[in-house]
């Protein structure tokens, strides 16, 4: 139950997320998010996601965060949203009643306890995993050159870099034809 | 007992996560949003391989999703940016093109 602290924290810090008027506020609770359910991760005994966790949820992605804040600035945005707070309100309620349904009460079976470490059970029981997370990395960087690369085509155009095309090799230049006449 | 404490953590972030992915307007916060509900999604697969006493089963689901949460949160903030150059806002009230 040492874990109860960090569960209350992670709930309360993704309130504030929510509730946050400004994005770098935002993300730094989102952070705190990611440090407490580190921490959580560790007290259940799951010391190699917990590590991963801290530095990937509370490291990287926070400083994305902050970048990506300081590229485009915290604009605030007020006005109503889409969806009334009231349904929105009741449909969560219905959903967590739903999921509430399906999993309580929550038996343990501690009968099943195939003790292997993490790098064995990653490496060979779950290798498809693994060649997953290298295919999702590598459709996460090609996403992002792919949508970073596109207002420098957009500003070269405008600029009139591409107005000029290029002759095309199989046909002389338009003063080639001169030049062999002088010779 | 245990079981039932984490349970009842992971259905308060997934209720977080899910209010906030419907009242949010704002591009950055829905990724924000987004990730409180993966990270509660991750913590559930831990809590489920704890209380099953298979937590490396666990730990290595979760680390795909921690994974894939990474990668969404990555396209997420390059489409955020995308989309403050392209519209000027961040709201996604602005974005639709569709006649009202």
């Amino acid at each position: 139950m040492e874990f109860l602290p960090f569960l209350l924290g992670s709930v309360i810090c993704g309130f504030f997320a929510v509730r946050a008027a400004r994005l770098l506020h935002a993300a730094l609770w989102l952070a705190g998010i990611s440090v407490l359910i580190a921490l959580m991760m560790y007290q259940l005994g799951a010391w190699e996601i917990a590590i991963i966790e801290l530095s990937v949820g509370a490291g990287l992605v926070t400083v994305l965060f902050v970048f990506a804040i300081a590229v485009i600035g915290d604009e605030p945005i007020s006005g109503r949203s889409l969806t009334p707070k009231l349904l929105a309100a009741a449909l969560v309620a219905a959903a967590v009643l739903l999921l509430s349904f399906f999993l309580f009460p929550v038996e343990a079976n501690s009968a099943v306890s195939v003790q292997s470490s993490f790098a064995a059970t990653l490496w060979q029981d779950r290798v498809l995993d693994a060649l997953l997370q290298v295919m999702l990395i590598f459709a996460g960087v090609l996403g992002v050159m792919g949508l970073l690369d596109e207002p420098k085509v957009r500003a070269a155009e405008e600029s009139g870099l591409h107005a000029e095309t290029p002759a095309p090799f199989d046909q002389p230049a338009p003063d080639s034809h001169l030049e062999e006449e002088r010779v | 007992m245990t079981g039932t404490i984490l349970v009842i953590g992971v259905l308060a972030l997934i209720g977080v996560g899910l209010y906030g992915m419907m009242i949010l307007h704002n591009v950055l916060k829905l990724v924000v949003a987004l990730q409180i509900l993966t990270k509660a999604a991750a913590l559930a697969l831990v809590a489920a391989g704890y209380m099953n006493g298979q937590l490396q089963l666990g730990q290595s689901l979760a680390l795909t999703v921690i994974v894939a949460d990474t990668m969404v949160a990555v396209v997420g903030l390059a489409l955020a940016v995308q989309v403050r150059r392209h519209f000027g806002t961040l709201d996604t009230r602005a974005l639709s093109t569709l006649k009202r």
